[in-house]
């Protein structure tokens, strides 16, 4: 949790300053701070309200819906112009949403969809895991241009869906290409650490020159796995091609000092279209399509990975 | 066997022309190592009160466990009413007709008095359970066991004497032909047992058979019509104890002759100043109490059970911090605020209840005799291995402790041997003022009589003793002093001549009758 | 048992039998994995890997066996992991040396073992309330120091700690054996062991003996957060950053579990610190299994619990007992001489 930027969003809130004319005023709730990636997430929509000249009211519901539901609430009974949702789960949100609709506020959902009828929101920003996967996939089978290509796989936690649907995009994309072949996958629970451990015995397993190239379903287990890659006297980038999603700042420092080969951005601007969409409505009542899919934007070694990690560094992932 | 039996004749005030209500025949229990049970037989009739008696050890629980199917035993045949049965189960020995009462109260806390009674059959009306009549019924049954209490009410509410009755009912009404009694006047007072004597003799006269198991011999000639003798696992005899004497029994239990020990007191001649005791109690506890005690006294407290016997104890040794009061050590003023302090001062306390205040169960007879001492010495002397044993050996040679070995954990020796080994736990810090609760109790007769003579030579080795107990011949028999408590305050003190059972009686009864002994 | 070899081989019996049927289940999914050669360096191979990955659980199951031998237990250990590791990760970070950020994370755990112990032994909160408030706070503490990201640091002397190696060996083998058999030594040559065990079997016995048992449980719990700690910067080094919300998490149950599969009862009372290590080791020797065998990673779960149930009912008391019977009924059925308890019952059986 980065403490500056909650508590400025609590002193923010908490102060509806007589004079500063704000166009408009718009309710965040977000889920809290589980990840860094949560926590850029945050700091982007701060600095994109800002930018806007908007007045943001943020509330962390701390994984909590109840949270979320009260926060709704109360964004309503203050009369908010819009507002954000980054929905905690997918069910139970009909009734508040209804609230909403009744006062007349738009409700955009961030990073997630809510299994509710489309009229009670106007539009969900997310981005697409399947196709993350996919971009992922496509990468490597033109990397290897036609070569021979065992492949193991660090899995995210077993059964939930960036998991499923980042290895499902996978599958697809490398699909019809015989020489690439999934030989081992096994889950590192998105962490640092079980990615180490489990590269570790895929090493010993499959041994090292026989692995030629690693999928991770997030950049942290891709961190971890190249230490293991290290350690194993490889040259992680080189000897194990490696490629992962989520685009954090140390994949891109990795990146950078040639480690790592390519990461696929899930960015943390989900309030970008979000807002665009918003003011296009309230000020003429445009209506956006129901889904708007974020760019899953691919880094490689060629991009400027060093500025993008002094850039992205500070938002708090 | 059955000729050792056969001439012991028929129980008095029972129909001789009556099978047994229960007869076990060549029972026999192995453990791995071990013969339990030897060939045992044991005869009950209709409305027979039938005492089991031995030293610990000698096999009275393991037949009984044999006889409720609590084990399954390796030989023998059982016959209730008539019938062979074989339960494998207490619960099959309950249907049969065996109901078991163990010196542990078996029953729930927490739920009501009706509930205990009538758990697993309550009465049910459309379904579901009948509260009402439950209670009303618990009420009538009990009022026929002399209990006047409220069935609604948790049973910890009650005495451990009235839930030894409600435990007595409920295995009565399940079972209702033999009644298993196991050691259940041990945490009972004077009252309280004759409560429970009352009972039994209703029960007796409904023409229950039961079988009464206890250390107390006093008790078993005022209660029992017969007795059965185990010594290491057999039979060694069964009388009818109309026709015989308190030191017959003794001696079929020990295989031997108990000496009657009666020491010569010196009162006058004790030593120097050991502890003065000035207003040290506790509200609520204890009234202030003062206390002199020189070297080479043994002081014995008297009192009925909760008169403040065992919180005296407590209190002089810190295990409960006093409100007030100061204690002098050799004319010099010294600070017990826990058992630490105590200890470091020569002070040492055996608690009355050994299981849960003195032993530590799992831990060798060995790290239990030296468990004072190292505490002492403090963590970073330990007592080297062979130091340990040199302690260990000593005690178990001196005080003459039975144990197959320093490593078995010294929860699996008997009462008596336990209470050696809490002794020599102390004895091994060489303490200057050694406080005794209940040394005796629940204890095999050969232990008792060897504790009292520890008592007497440590005595006379210039050891002071405080000795707290309920059994009145013993303080007679050790004490220098006896100081009365009742109601948690020093009613009387009794030295020299004066003192005799009788008149430590009176003055626990508040009676004027001191010198008429 | 304190001294003698002989002792502690028949204590440590089944352990080491279920740590060998658990390696020969390594060989049977990866027949190569004994094979240990020396690369970049280092010993690499895959018994290396059960060794230097159970360091963590090995760590904490020595604080651990030592609380649960007073009847106690310590949930926090995994949060403490946590806090410590970031507070090396931050040391660091602001330009420290490593072996500031080294006695900075151990005074931590010190500082979170002192308060679980005085919430236990002072304020006499059962240990399961008293720890669960670290374990859920704790990892809240440690986001407060890494501001919720992962600390990445790149101070070779704290790294070495976790990825390096001496002589060779991963450092962290080398930390936890020589802790293990430190402390394993130190409570059976001084009379700690013997006063812990008696607290955990019978605390109103022992303090009536005249144990300090107020200050020896503090120190328990000392020890314990001690333990987490130097896991906690094990884990962090490992990975060259403090992970707030993923170090140690649920690590606490893999070391009570070590303690148990160790043979150590949860009621407290004898204690063999050596066996709780070699709980661990057959820990991460199943999780070995279930990496080599190359199953889904949906049957990892399943596996495991069969695994450990396997273990836990082979120690059962019952089945214990049923083997002796089945021995003592042998060709012949001599009873056993040096038996300290002749009068064996399931019950009395504590493995």
């Amino acid at each position: 949790m980065n403490i500056k930027t909650t508590l400025l969003a609590g002193v923010v809130a908490l102060a509806p300053v007589a004079g500063f004319a704000a166009d408009l005023t718009i309710g965040f709730s977000q889920i809290g701070s589980e990840s860094g990636w949560r926590a850029a997430e945050t700091t982007v929509t701060k600095q994109q309200a800002e930018e806007r000249g908007i007045d943001l009211k943020f509330a962390d519901a701390q994984q909590k819906q109840e949270n979320q539901i009260k926060a709704i609430r109360s964004f309503i009974a203050q009369g908010v112009d819009g507002i954000l949702i980054a929905p905690v789960v997918a069910t139970g949100w009909d009734e508040v949403l209804e609230e909403a609709k009744d006062a007349d506020i738009p409700v955009v959902l961030l990073d997630r969809t809510v299994d509710a009828p489309e009229d009670l929101y106007l539009t969900a920003v997310t981005s697409d895991l399947v196709h993350e996967g996919n971009v992922a996939g496509q990468w490597l089978v033109d990397e290897v241009a036609g070569a021979d290509c065992r492949i193991v796989e660090l899995q995210g936690t077993t059964g939930s869906s960036p998991a499923i649907d980042r290895k499902t995009g996978f599958e697809q994309a490398i699909k019809g290409h015989d020489n690439l072949e999934i030989v081992r996958s096994q889950t590192g629970d998105f962490t640092r650490s079980q990615g180490k451990v489990v590269m570790e015995s895929f090493l010993k397993a499959e041994g090292g020159a026989n692995i030629c190239a690693l999928y991770a379903h997030n950049d942290d287990m891709a961190v971890g796995a190249i230490q293991a890659i290290k350690e194993a006297g490889l040259k992680p980038g080189t000897d194990i091609k490696i490629v992962s999603i989520d685009a954090v700042p140390d994949a891109h420092l990795a990146l950078a000092n040639g480690e790592m080969n390519a990461t696929i951005e899930l960015t943390p601007n989900m309030a970008g279209p979000a807002l665009d969409a918003m003011e296009a409505y309230l000020a003429d009542g445009t209506m956006p399509a129901k889904w708007i899919q974020t760019e899953s934007k691919l880094y490689t070694a060629k991009d400027d990975n060093q500025a993008v990690y002094e850039m992205k560094k500070d938002l708090g992932y | 066997m059955t000729e050792q039996t056969a001439p012991t004749g028929t129980p008095t005030g029972t129909d001789a022309q009556d099978a047994p209500m229960l007869h076990a025949k060549g029972i026999s229990k192995f453990f791995p190592g071990t013969i339990a049970l030897d060939d045992v037989e044991l005869t009950l009739h209709r409305g027979e009160v039938h005492a089991l008696l031995g030293e610990n050890g000698a096999g009275k629980s393991t037949l009984i466990k044999c006889l409720t199917g609590a084990y399954k035993r390796d030989g023998g045949v059982i016959t209730l009413d008539g019938e062979v049965i074989n339960p494998a189960s207490t619960a099959e020995s309950q249907i049969c007709g065996i109901g078991t009462v163990y010196q542990e109260v078996n029953l729930l806390p927490n739920l009501t008095v009706a509930e205990n009674l009538y758990l697993g059959r309550q009465p049910m009306r459309g379904g579901l359970v009948s509260r009402k009549r439950m209670v009303a019924e618990a009420r009538r049954v009990l009022r026929d066991y002399g209990l006047d209490v409220d069935p609604g009410e948790p049973l910890t509410r009650y005495s451990v004497a009235v839930q030894q009755v409600v435990a007595i009912a409920r295995a009565v009404e399940m079972s209702g032909k033999v009644l298993i009694l196991d050691e259940p006047t041990a945490s009972l007072d004077r009252d309280e047992v004759q409560l429970l004597f009352s009972v039994i003799r209703t029960l007796k006269e409904r023409g229950l058979a039961i079988v009464f198991v206890t250390h107390f011999l006093d008790q078993v000639f005022e209660i029992s019509d017969r007795a059965t003798v185990l010594r290491n696992g057999r039979v060694v005899g069964t009388r009818v104890l109309s026709t015989v004497s308190q030191h017959d029994i003794v001696t079929l239990m020990l295989g031997r002759q108990l000496e009657a020990k009666v020491h010569d007191r010196q009162t006058g001649a004790a030593g120097e100043m050991l502890l003065e005791v000035d207003g040290l109690g506790k509200r609520g506890m204890l009234e202030p109490f003062s206390l002199a005690l020189r070297k080479g006294e043994v002081v014995g407290l008297a009192g009925l059970l909760g008169s403040g016997r065992t919180e005296t104890a407590n209190l002089l040794f810190g295990a409960v911090p006093a409100d007030g009061g100061v204690l002098k050590m050799h004319g010099k003023e010294i600070r017990v605020g826990n058992p630490r302090e105590a200890v470091r001062h020569g002070f040492a306390l055996c608690p009355e209840d050994r299981k849960t205040e003195g032993i530590v169960g799992d831990l060798s007879v060995r790290d239990n005799i030296v468990l004072a001492l190292q505490a002492r010495q403090g963590w970073m002397r330990p007592l080297s291995r062979a130091k340990m044993n040199e302690i260990a050996e000593h005690y178990v040679r001196t005080l003459d402790i039975r144990l197959a070995s320093l490593d078995m954990p010294i929860r699996l020796l008997s009462g008596g041997n336990q209470q050696k080994a809490l002794l020599a736990r102390w004895l091994a810090t060489s303490p200057d003022f050694l406080i005794l609760d209940e040394p005796t109790r629940g204890i095999d007769v050969g232990a008792h009589a060897e504790i009292i003579a520890l008592i007497e030579t440590l005595r006379q080795q210039g050891m002071s003793l405080l000795v707290a107990s309920s059994e009145m011949e013993e303080l007679v028999a050790y004490s220098t002093r006896v100081i009365v408590l009742r109601d948690r305050r020093q009613v009387a003190e009794l030295t020299g001549a004066e003192i005799t059972a009788q008149n430590i009686v009176h003055a626990i009864a508040d009676e004027p009758a001191r010198g008429v002994a | 048992m304190a001294g003698s070899t002989q002792g502690l081989l028949k204590r440590i019996t089944p352990q080491l039998i279920i740590l060998a049927a658990a390696l020969l289940l390594n060989v049977i999914v990866f027949p190569d994995f004994f094979h240990v050669d020396f690369r970049n360096g280092r010993l690499f191979g895959n018994i290396i890997d059960v060794l230097n990955r159970g360091a963590p659980t090995a760590l904490l199951c020595i604080g651990m066996t030592l609380v649960i031998a007073t009847r106690g237990i310590d949930l926090s250990v995994g949060a403490v992991m946590a806090i410590a590791g970031a507070t090396a990760a931050s040391l660091v970070v602001d330009g420290h040396g490593w072996f500031t950020a080294l006695i900075g994370a151990l005074a931590t755990g010190a500082i979170c073992g002192a308060w679980n112990g005085v919430l236990v032994a002072v304020l006499r909160i059962q240990p399961i309330v008293a720890t669960l408030v670290l374990m859920v706070a704790g990892r809240g503490v440690a986001q407060l120091i890494t501001e919720g990201t992962i600390l990445t640091f790149l101070n070779p002397g704290l790294i070495r700690l976790g990825a390096g190696t001496i002589l060779g060996i991963p450092t962290a083998i080398v930390i936890w054996i020589c802790l293990g058999a430190f402390v394993a030594f130190a409570v059976r040559r001084t009379a700690l062991g013997m006063l812990i065990e008696s607290i955990g079997i019978n605390e109103a016995s022992s303090r009536l003996a005249g144990i300090n048992s107020r200050v020896l449980l503090v120190c328990v719990y000392l020890v314990s957060g001690l333990c987490a700690a130097l896991a906690g910067v094990i884990v962090a080094a490992d990975i060259k950053g403090a992970d707030a919300n993923n170090a140690g998490l649920w690590l606490e149950l893999d070391a009570i579990l070590a303690v148990v599969i160790g043979g150590n009862s949860l009621l407290g009372g004898r204690f063999s610190i050596i066996a709780s290590l070699l709980g661990a080791m057959i820990i991460q020797s199943v999780n070995s299994v279930i990496l080599l065998s190359g199953m889904p990673p949906e049957f990892n779960l399943v596996i495991k619990a069969v695994l450990i149930l396997g273990i836990l009912v082979i120690q059962s008391p019952k089945v214990s007992y049923l083997w002796y019977m089945l021995r003592a009924s042998g060709p012949q059925p001599q009873p056993d001489r040096k038996s300290p308890r002749p009068r064996t019952t399931p019950e009395e059986k504590t493995q």
